[in-house]
């Protein structure tokens, strides 16, 4: 038994290179290693202390690059502009990953070997924590007065024994865990408390074991899809009607419950002019009805902050803008197209790019590059701006390019984009004819007589203004993930875990009373900090008067024989 | 009468002149403890009027706690007072620019940065009722001064309404217990700075060295007293640190769809709490305890700062909510 007051049964276990362990002599010339030793002596490494802390460093050093780069999953629009601004850099960088930086082995490795050090050094912990929850308080050391925090009394006409009675009593009702040490004229008891603080430090450590598990395995139930409405429209949650999913790998295709969405109406509300952040959008609100599976039919909201849940799935708001309805028409004056369009916001004021392509019904395929300004205005350069979101003045311009759209070659291309390599530009800028220019309403000739285009006002008949002319879409994102909320549940389990590890108290008290023949009792009180403990003097203090003030009631209650 | 945002501003650099002014007195105060303990070589007159035997070999007259011995130091009692009376003015400043905007007052980098310094000096000065930590008070209002001027004359928006994603309880919650974390750590990096120069000067006066180090530094605690200073702020600071990322991940499951992306500010935010723990790891490993386990305590809070300006200003992310265009 070693004379501190530390006892193995009862401290912690912890790596040998923690400060409260007891120091090894690295000094003893040791057999050769064999394989096994080898082994051994590498799992000792990882466990350790130092390496643990290496790799935290080295994982946060590893952080900083997905920071610096844009990340494919973060920000895709950032890695093609990254690539199109440094052709020559990008492939060398994404060779190395620093596109994706979370998901690459480097990353990987960090974070893996530090659990796999994390799980290594708390499993034997957590046994000998087990054990130390059942064992008894240590001996009382042979000389407390060695201790830092020290006191001793003495006090005349009181009973050694009764005193420690009385001390263990107290130390029991302050939580205490205490155990009577009586050898000859020595009474003492010796007391601990603070295993929470271990026990929180082994939650907060399993509580990070369990969401990296959460997180990696929820990801394999979990899907997150993109799909974009236009008012009066529908989506019917199948795998088909996405735009774009991404799919856990345990998700099959026709695990997607089959309700269905439709828009009614997008609202949006803007700063009016003259007051401060004039201009700016906000209060959106996509009205839904939604149909469930079993064929009721209610009615929702969703907002930003403000996910509309269905089923198990949630769904957000990610994005609006404008879906100009554009019909075009053939020579012959049949219908070749007819359908809102859905424009990409540009600015913060809607200026928004968008395309038809025409495939069928005309003599070549055409393709059509229109920008829409809600609220256009002419600029010096004669080219047009939009000065605020709100439909007040609209406009669409047109480009109209000839030749082949690239769409039957099976290569899988975007809607929102042409790609207009191998067609003729017919006008616009470049050419001799004016891009054409319409209002809700307004109908204009293609070039070259191959028809007209229509601009389709879908204001209600009688209307005075603009403000209904053009249908808005709404970018909604759904999610289904049931395992945040155990993420979040392991989150907040180590969070009470940190806050035990970290402010509860671990230490040791020994009251230890030696009679002496003049029937005066020696009383010594000792406290020992097990980790950090700033306020182990006061509590000593603490046990020294508390202990005098039940001695003095004892006492005043029955006398000493003989006092 | 003026409106309320025009009330904000002048009270504002109001306190940014008084703390400019605390910040010379507490200057003063170090300069005057250089001085006095050089005087003081002989002989220590204790406060009760009873004269002690002079410290020896340069060491610092502690009594049994570990603090160096009450003295009277005048400048910081000016020092103090006038951190308070800049406090209340800045705290006049923060409610009534929230008056004027009409919700919580930290939801552009202006605010932030009004409310972030607000809650340092409203930690350094309810620490100062507990500890004697008025050696801190040069750096804690240079900070504030240096921070809050450059928000007042470079980060400054006019009230505009919130944006969306910004309408939600959590703004309340996430914001000010992140503002409050990074108060804190202020006080635990000032901490580890003068451990290492007080390391320093106990290592020279080891040595023999004749000039040790700053002379102000002997009214100072010892090393090992300042590290658990250091420690004990660092790990409240970490535990609102692990809130902060908490009520941060659940509100982006809400206004984003997702709890966690890495995102820029969230990658940055992850990299500091890395940084803490390694910290909080290193304190309680043999051989990283003292000198490096300080330096991981700065560069974690060299990391809260560069968060907090750099990143902020200068890197695109979905936390771009600085205001600035």
């Amino acid at each position: 038994m070693p004379q501190d007051g530390s006892s193995a049964a009862s401290d912690p276990l912890r790596p040998a290179d923690h400060i409260d362990s007891a120091p090894v002599d690295d000094s003893i010339t040791q057999p050769k290693l064999g394989l096994i030793g080898w082994l051994r002596w590498g799992w000792r490494q990882l466990t350790s202390m130092r390496v643990a802390l290496i790799l935290l460093l080295f994982l946060a050093i590893a952080a900083i690059p997905g920071s610096v780069f844009p990340q494919r999953s973060a920000d895709p629009n950032g890695v093609v502009k990254y690539k199109a601004d440094n052709p020559d850099l990008f492939p060398v960088l994404d060779k190395l990953r620093l596109f994706d930086v979370y998901s690459s082995p480097w990353f990987s490795a960090i974070y893996l070997l530090l659990f796999i050090s994390l799980i290594g050094c708390i499993i034997p912990r957590i046994k000998h924590h087990a054990k130390a929850l059942r064992a008894l308080p240590p001996r009382t050391p042979a000389r407390l007065a060695r201790l830092e925090d020290h006191r001793s009394v003495t006090r005349e006409a009181t009973d050694a024994a009764s005193a420690i009675d009385v001390a263990e009593k107290q130390l029991k009702a302050l939580g205490y865990r205490v155990a009577r040490y009586d050898r000859g004229r020595v009474w003492s008891v010796s007391a601990e408390r603070g295993y929470w603080r271990e026990t929180g430090n082994l939650v907060f450590h399993i509580a990070l074991v369990g969401i990296l598990i959460t997180v990696g395995v929820g990801g394999g139930y979990a899907y997150t899809g993109q799909k974009v409405i236009v008012e009066g429209q529908t989506f019917v949650n199948v795998l088909i009607d996405y735009n774009s999913i991404n799919q856990g790998r345990f998700v099959s295709d026709g695990a997607f419950e089959p309700y269905a969405m439709t828009l009614n109406r997008f609202d949006v509300t803007y700063q009016g002019f003259g007051k401060p952040g004039a201009g700016q959008a906000g209060n959106f609100k996509a009205h839904l009805s939604v149909r469930e599976p079993d064929g009721t039919t209610t009615k929702g909201a969703v907002e930003v902050n403000h996910p509309l849940s269905i089923g198990g799935d949630k769904i957000y708001l990610l994005g609006n803008g404008y879906a100009p309805t554009i019909t075009v028409r053939n020579k012959a004056g049949e219908k070749v197209f007819s359908q809102p369009v859905e424009f990409l916001p540009q600015d913060a004021n809607m200026t928004s790019l968008g395309v038809v392509k025409i495939s069928d019904g005309m003599p070549e395929q055409l393709g059509l590059i229109g920008f829409f300004y809600p609220t256009a205005v002419k600029l010096d350069s004669g080219a047009f701006t939009s000065a605020h979101g709100g439909l007040n003045i609209p406009l669409l311009t047109l480009d109209v390019y000839e030749g082949d759209l690239g769409i039957d070659s099976g290569k899988p291309v975007s809607v929102y984009q042409l790609d207009t390599n191998g067609m003729t530009k017919l006008n616009g800028r470049g050419t001799d004819v004016k891009s054409i220019q319409l209002q809700p309403g307004e109908t204009a000739d293609l070039p070259d007589g191959l028809g007209t285009v229509t601009f389709d006002n879908e204001a209600p008949q009688g209307a005075k203004d603009f403000s209904q002319s053009v249908k808005r879409y709404v970018s909604l994102q759904i999610n289904h993930d049931d395992s945040a909320i155990w993420v979040l549940g392991f989150a907040l389990l180590a969070l009470a875990g940190l806050g035990l590890a970290l402010f509860v108290p671990r230490r040791r008290m020994w009251v230890k009373a030696t009679a002496s023949d003049d029937g005066a009792v020696h009383l010594e009180y000792a406290g020992l900090a097990r980790g950090e403990d700033p306020t182990l003097a006061a509590a000593v203090d603490d046990l020294v008067r508390g202990h005098e003030r039940l001695l003095d009631a004892a006492a005043s209650r029955h006398p000493v024989k003989g006092a | 009468m003026p409106d309320l945002d025009s009330i904000s501003i002048l009270t504002l650099w109001t306190a940014i002149a008084i703390y400019a002014g605390a910040f010379i007195a507490y200057a003063f105060d170090l300069a005057r403890r250089s001085s006095t303990v050089k005087a003081e070589e002989r002989m220590l007159v204790m406060s009760d009027g009873t004269v002690a035997p002079a410290p020896v070999d340069g060491a610092p007259a502690l009594d049994d706690k570990g603090e160096p011995v009450k003295q009277r130091f005048v400048m910081a009692r000016i020092g103090t007072s006038l951190m308070v009376l800049g406090w209340l003015f800045h705290l006049t400043a923060d409610i009534t620019r929230g008056l004027a905007a009409g919700r919580v007052p930290w939801a552009n980098l202006y605010e932030f940065a009004m409310t972030g310094t607000l809650l340092i000096v409203l930690v350094f000065l309810v620490t100062l009722t507990r500890i004697d930590l008025r050696y801190l008070g040069t750096f804690i209002s240079g900070l504030v001064v240096v921070l809050l001027g450059a928000a007042a004359s470079n980060f400054y928006v006019i009230v505009t309404p919130l944006v969306d994603p910004l309408k939600s309880a959590w703004l309340v919650i996430h914001v000010f217990v992140a503002s409050l974390a990074v108060g804190i750590l202020a006080l635990a990096f000032a901490l580890s700075v003068m451990q290492l120069l007080q390391s320093r000067r106990e290592r020279r006066i080891a040595e023999g060295v004749e000039n040790a180090g700053p002379a102000f530094l002997r009214t100072l605690p010892n090393t090992v007293r300042l590290e658990n200073l250091a420690y004990r702020f660092a790990v409240v600071g970490f535990i609102f640190w692990t809130f902060t990322l908490i009520a941060g991940s659940i509100w982006a499951q809400d206004a984003w769809g997702r709890y966690w992306g890495f995102d820029v500010k969230e990658t940055w935010t992850f990299i500091i709490w890395v940084l803490y723990a390694g910290y909080i790891h290193a304190r309680a490993t043999r051989g990283w305890r003292g000198t490096p386990s300080a330096w991981l305590n700065i560069t974690g809070f060299a990391s809260v700062l560069f968060n907090f300006t750099v990143v902020n200003v200068f890197f695109k992310g979905l936390h771009s909510y600085s205001g600035l265009s």
